[in-house]
């Protein structure tokens, strides 16, 4: 019998060719997928609308150096966890919202804006979250060259 | 968003209910919430960064700091997550202890949330006997882990202290003793008239909404959603032991209620099951100071629902990022769609039963009449608090007498 995991993989890589190779199963309820940032509203749309990963756990931005990674967490009935990745450029990372599929991702990508610096083409304007709303511009914690802020750390 | 005509209410930052404060904009017509908006990060101490600058064994101490009653919950989390990426199996009896901390936390963290809601209904002898009944379950983990709240129990590998001679016997006499009271609440809260009027149709959150927005643990359960991390993705020693997931169709705070209490029997249950099956043996593996590159995400089912930790390795001692979310976050948005089309009175226990951590610093409530700007009052929580009770008094759902009656019961 194949396990859920390889089922799903087969069917992404079926779907879209562009994910051969692609698909990697960490163990059996983790799989991980990289996507083309160009390709990626297809292989979402895809996974919500008909292959029923209907929730999304959370959204995880990262600085990997040369550039941003964004990872989408999707699950199929709390079961199994298929990750997203999408990889973008240092100099304009952007992504596009996912708050039409769940509107529970706002604050999820809130933080991509705040701690990231990296821009949500479509995401309706609202407070700014987790940082303060006085926060200065252009500084974003969580990416590797920030070391703090001068007047917060000598404090 | 909101009409100009209405009353606009700010609730917050700083509010009793929150592990993390937050602010809410109720938009008021009369009495009844017209919209409502959450505002969050007012408690945003950037952990997440300060994991990237700590050793994994620092983090695993910072990051049970992240809340002060799920504590074991993020602990085991982050452990578990950090322990794939190096490829470590820790030993049967260390995932065993993790599973019997977890849920005595599950239980003191339910009776809290019990008593919170009693008290924000104006029933507050229920709040003064399950915070008393919580006392069993606190002293317990005190004995077996040295601390009431942060238990320091976890470590990457392993737990740190093992189960002494004599201390199965204290633990299972607890889970007789809670039990018993248990019992009671459940026979109460399918049995009070009173109880259940105040309870049913409040904070309705409908099977849908509650997949749409997200909702995890009790608030989404009592919604009709089986989900549960222990039973769905199974971790430490859940796949060896046998429990129900609670489940409820009535989507309203007596649905949370329903869930939560049943729930508590079902951790006695598998508390007993985990005295009785744990094996010997060692309680802690060697876990290499420098984690292999990698990546992980680890998901744990805390008392509030999935808590979920993505954690990157990049060789070195120290993570190269840690992504922590937090059950509450999940369910706030949630909190917005239960308030709409309700009265004010009910906007305490609304918030509650989703039960997020309470931050015991303001408790201001500021009320605005968008129409009249020159007139601004505050209210505190307390004062919003006993107006919900006065104004369902007033609608004939008085909980005098059932405060009385439970204070006589115990009293015998």
């Amino acid at each position: 019998m194949m396990l859920d995991g390889e089922k799903i993989k087969e069917e992404l890589e079926n779907r879209f060719n562009y994910l051969k190779d692609a698909v990697i199963i960490k163990r059996e309820s983790r799989i991980f997928a990289q996507i083309p940032l160009e390709k990626f509203e297809e292989v979402f749309r895809y996974l919500v609308k008909q292959s029923r990963f209907d929730a999304l756990s959370a959204i995880t931005g990262l600085d990997s150096g040369n550039g941003f990674t964004v990872i989408y967490h999707l699950h199929r009935e709390g079961k199994i966890l298929v990750n997203l990745k999408v990889d973008l450029n240092k100099e304009k990372p952007a992504v596009n919202t996912v708050t039409s599929y769940f509107p529970g991702a706002d604050n999820f990508e809130r933080e991509l804006i705040d701690l990231l610096g990296i821009a949500v083409n479509g995401l309706a304007a609202g407070n700014s979250y987790p940082l303060p709303d006085n926060w200065p511009k252009g500084e974003h914690p969580l990416r590797k060259d920030w070391k703090g802020r001068p007047s917060a750390s000598s404090v | 968003m909101h009409n100009s005509g209405d009353v606009q209410i700010p609730i917050g930052p700083q509010h009793p209910a929150l592990k993390e404060p937050e602010s809410f904009l109720i938009s008021l017509h009369g009495e009844k919430i017209t919209a409502a908006s959450v505002k969050l990060g007012y408690n945003h101490r950037g952990i997440e960064k300060a994991c990237e600058e700590r050793t994994y064994i620092q983090d695993l101490y910072l990051i049970e700091r992240i809340c002060g009653i799920c504590s074991h919950s993020h602990s085991t989390c982050f452990a578990q997550t950090v322990e794939e990426i190096a490829g470590i199996e820790i030993p049967v009896r260390a995932k065993y202890i993790r599973t019997l901390i977890a849920e005595l936390e599950r239980i003191h963290s339910h009776l809290l949330w019990l008593g919170v809601a009693g008290h924000e209904i104006g029933f507050d002898t229920l709040l003064m006997y399950t915070w008393r009944d919580r006392e069993i379950v606190m002293d317990l983990l005190a004995q077996l882990t040295g601390n009431r709240v942060n238990y320091g129990i976890n470590t990457i590998g392993g737990v740190r202290r093992d189960i002494k001679p004599g201390q199965k016997e204290a633990v299972l006499n607890a889970m007789d003793a809670l039990e018993e009271r248990t019992k009671y609440y459940i026979e109460l809260a399918q049995a009070e008239t009173t109880l259940i009027k105040r309870l049913s149709g409040v904070g309705v959150l409908s099977r849908k909404d509650a997949q749409h927005l997200g909702a995890v643990g009790p608030t989404g359960r009592a919604s009709g959603i089986e989900r549960d991390v222990r039973k769905d993705d199974p971790y430490a020693a859940y796949a060896e032991l046998d429990f129900k997931v609670i489940t409820s169709d009535k989507c309203d705070v007596y649905g949370r209620t329903l869930v939560r209490v049943g729930e508590l029997m079902e951790s006695y249950s598998i508390v007993r099951q985990i005295m009785k099956k744990i094996p010997d043996g060692a309680i802690t593996v060697k876990v290499p100071r420098k984690i292999p590159p990698g990546e992980a995400i680890g998901r744990y089912e805390a008392p509030r629902g999935e808590d979920l930790h993505y954690v990157r390795a990049n060789g070195t001692e120290k993570p190269d990022r840690v992504k922590v979310r937090a059950p509450t976050l999940a369910n706030i948005q949630a909190v917005s769609k239960m308030l709409e089309d309700r009265y004010l009175a009910d906007m305490p226990i609304v918030v509650a039963a989703i039960d997020p951590c309470f931050s015991c610093t303001d408790r201001l409530v500021a009320i605005r009449d968008t129409q009249d700007k020159k007139h601004k009052h505050t209210m505190i929580w307390e004062t919003l608090r006993l107006k919900g009770i006065e104004w369902h008094k007033e609608r004939g759902i008085d909980f005098t007498l059932l405060n009385k009656k439970l204070a006589d019961i115990f009293k015998k």
